[in-house]
């Protein structure tokens, strides 16, 4: 890992400046397929199924672009990144779009020069601790030892949080979310802290998931989204207006069983915006008119929610902040017009 | 004659730097080296440039920011407000903790299996060849997480100590704990303690020295010393009168009363682990990914040294032992006294390699999240600032500077063992 980080470094520009002739979208449509960069695997989010096809939240949003770009949502190559390795895969060019549950951030957008298209959740950090420690809250947490996931922010506002708590623990720094959850149900660490989405995905998997209860206390503001490399504008429109297009098909209620009856044409102009059957959105991205059927044909943002980590599945998160903002959440789209 | 004489004086033309052999392998040499620093150089222009089109910046003005995070197994002071200079000091730290544990270990276990690899005994040589071929033909990543896996699935939880009857009781007089997070062993205190020195203020690279364990290197050392003396005297003795006088209970209080004195000046106890909250407080805490780390380590190099030293004794010509044991010396002697010394000048240059290897080795540290070099600079600290260029050109620094020295030592060593040639 160390040396392909190196490497990867190195060629960081060979590619950027090959790359900064040729678009993203050309690129890919000349290889066929778009390659995505994912978690090592959590289920809900990104993770392959008994047959080896990837499926989850954030793969949803991969197969929604290719969709789109591509028009078949299973030309995606999925590379599976360790928290470590993500941001050299994408400044690299070994990735063209990151959908990793990464946090947005000052420095990843501005110093890592990276573009966050949007936010698909929003999450914050949480802790997870077996019931029988009887603990209430994190601040009854003196002196255990956490695990956490390296080269992630949970690390960073961990540190702050009991800093300013003024309390001590002892952190076991792992590289993937598999390692942390064998070191946590072993015993060697007391708690297990990540995203609170990461949690319920992880706790889900347990053999007793009951056993396990997550604290009160959510400490850090986790918006996650999908992101891009920053210098081609085009491509990072494209995956941007993609998740738009998710977002406000729920808004509008533009799902996948009503979508070739929508597309027809109704007497909502956004619809028909947003459908292509008038106006020409399509075109300004450079994609033809019907690439928001296309990536609308998976479902729209609710659907994917609610198939891969609603609480209708295993994992069972509720809407809460992500739902839409006309039902009290945070999920808002700019308007197709 | 005359042809003899006009020997031609001929200046120098351009074509001898290809024809004559006397310049010929210069030439080359000269092109070649051109080559390489124009490839080089290419390299290093290429990089900047496109770093520079990525409006990235070479720079390490990183190191002085506060480094944010947290690091559990340390040796000096530190919290998430220092600087990542001060994080990565303290990785250089654990990583030569590490490294000097193993190769201590690695030597003496190394140098115990390659001699026992010898013996007549059939089960005893099996036993090591299997050990040896067992080691050193496994990749040892998977030694690492191996012992690791181990320590954490075997050993009790520290909620284990707890509850009556509990599930899982300390050891030697409670006050040794084998948990599956690490081992506590209790520590020494001294009620009269001399304090520490502070180093370096309040910068980065401030270091603690603590007066009491000076106190005590400074009996032990002047302890062995005067042993050397009164061991040096009994040889002389010895060569002149041929009689050796009995010295091993004036050596053996020399050395062990001025440290006794010492430790009672002090006010020497020890501090033992006892099980508070979450985890056990006090002692000696050995995270077991050192542990896991240092095992792993020292029995994979180990193997390798055995081998060497196997070879090295192979290579002292029977005859050697014959004429030592035609003296009437003891096998074991003849080991020590005749065999071992001149081997030694056959081990210790590959020797020299093995710790090498170990050392660079320990930067696997991360797979069992040990904060060493690589999991601090090259790990958070590259994460976190995204400064990877910077962060891996400075751990290669690092890495040859330590090498370099432990070279440098070494070779010191075996120039000092090697065969004197007047």
């Amino acid at each position: 890992m160390k040396k392909s980080v190196f490497i990867g470094a190195l060629t960081v520009a060979g590619l950027a400046a090959g790359m900064a002739s040729a678009g993203t979208v050309d690129d890919i449509k000349a290889k066929g397929f778009l390659q995505c960069g994912v978690s090592t695997g959590l289920v809900g989010f990104a993770a392959p199924d008994a047959n080896g096809n990837w499926d989850g939240f954030d793969v949803s949003i991969c197969r929604a672009v290719a969709a789109a770009v591509l028009g078949d949502p299973q030309a995606v190559k999925f590379t599976p990144t360790t928290g470590k390795t993500r941001f050299t895969a994408l400044a690299s060019g070994e990735v063209d779009l990151l959908a990793r549950n990464t946090t947005w951030t000052f420095s990843r957008d501005v110093d890592l020069k990276f573009t966050f298209v949007g936010v698909n959740y929003y999450d914050g950090q949480g802790f997870m601790v077996p019931k029988e420690l009887g603990v209430a809250s994190a601040k009854d947490l003196d002196g255990a030892t956490v695990c956490i996931q390296t080269g992630t922010t949970t690390e960073l506002n961990l540190a702050d949080f009991f800093r300013s708590n003024n309390i001590s623990y002892e952190p076991v720094p792992i590289e993937t979310n598999a390692e942390a959850q064998q070191q946590y149900l072993a015993g060697a660490c007391d708690v297990y802290t990540t995203d609170a989405s990461g949690l319920a995905a992880t706790r889900a998997t347990f053999e007793a998931p009951d056993d396990h209860t997550l604290l009160p206390e959510i400490i850090s503001k986790e918006p996650l989204g999908p992101l891009v490399r920053h210098g081609d504008d085009q491509w990072a429109d494209t995956v941007r207006w993609t998740l738009n297009a998710l977002i406000t098909a729920e808004e509008l209620g533009v799902t996948s069983a009503n979508l070739a009856e929508m597309s027809k044409g109704t007497n909502n102009p956004e619809i028909n915006r947003l459908l292509g059957t008038e106006g020409d959105l399509g075109a300004m991205l450079g994609l033809d008119k019907d690439w928001a059927q296309r990536a609308l044909a998976g479902g729209n943002y609710g659907e994917i929610f609610e198939r891969n980590i609603g609480e209708s599945t295993a994992i069972g998160l509720a809407r809460g902040l992500n739902g839409q903002w006309t039902a009290g959440g945070l999920i808002y789209s700019p308007p197709f017009r | 004659m005359t042809a003899i004489s006009d020997t031609p004086k001929a200046g120098f033309r351009l074509s001898m730097l290809i024809y004559d052999t006397r310049y010929r392998s210069m030439t080359i040499q000269i092109i070649a080296l051109i080559g390489v620093l124009t490839a080089f150089g290419w390299i290093i222009n290429n990089t900047a440039q496109n770093l520079d089109d990525l409006g990235m910046k070479l720079g390490f003005s990183f190191l002085q920011e506060p480094s944010s995070y947290d690091i559990n197994q340390r040796l000096l002071d530190y919290d998430s407000r220092d600087s990542h200079l001060r994080a990565s000091f303290l990785g250089v730290l654990n990583t030569l903790v590490v490294a000097v544990l193993g190769c201590i270990t690695a030597t003496i276990v190394g140098v115990f299996v390659g001699v026992l690899r010898l013996s007549n005994n059939w089960i005893v040589a099996k036993l090591m060849a299997f050990y040896v071929e067992g080691f050193r033909n496994v990749p040892v990543l998977l030694w690492i997480v191996l012992s690791m896996t181990i320590f954490i699935e075997t050993l009790p939880q520290p909620r284990d100590f707890r509850g009556d009857p509990p599930a899982a009781s300390m050891v030697l007089n409670d006050s040794v704990a084998f948990t599956n997070r690490g081992f506590y062993i209790p520590e020494p205190l001294f009620s009269n303690s001399l304090g520490n020195v502070h180093l370096f203020g309040e910068s980065s690279l401030r270091f603690d020295i603590s007066l009491d364990l000076m106190a005590f290197l400074v009996a032990l050392i002047g302890g062995i010393l005067a042993a050397r003396f009164v061991k040096r005297r009994a040889d002389h003795i010895q060569e002149t009168t041929g009689v050796r006088p009995v010295t091993w209970w004036q050596r053996l209080l020399l050395i062990v009363v001025p440290v006794a004195i010492v430790f009672y000046a002090l006010g020497l106890y020890l501090g033992y682990p006892a099980l508070k909250g979450f985890n056990f407080q006090g002692g000696i805490y050995a995270r077991n990914s050192l542990i896991a780390l240092w095992l792993a380590l020292s029995l994979y190099t180990a193997a390798f040294i055995a081998e060497t030293v196997r070879g090295g004794i192979l290579a002292i010509s029977q005859g050697q032992t014959e004429a030592a044991a035609a003296l009437g010396i003891r096998p074991n002697r003849i080991m020590s006294l005749v065999v071992l010394p001149q081997a030694l000048r056959v081990i210790i240059p590959p020797l020299i390699s093995q710790y090498l290897n170990l050392t660079k080795n320990s930067s696997l540290a991360i797979a069992v999240g040990y904060m060493d070099i690589t999991g601090t600079l090259g790990g958070i600290t590259l994460n976190q600032t995204g400064r990877a260029l910077e962060s891996l050109m400075l751990l290669m620094l690092i890495y040859l500077i330590i090498s370099l020295s432990i070279s440098t030592v070494m070779n010191w060593y075996n120039n000092s063992v090697s065969l004197k040639e007047r």
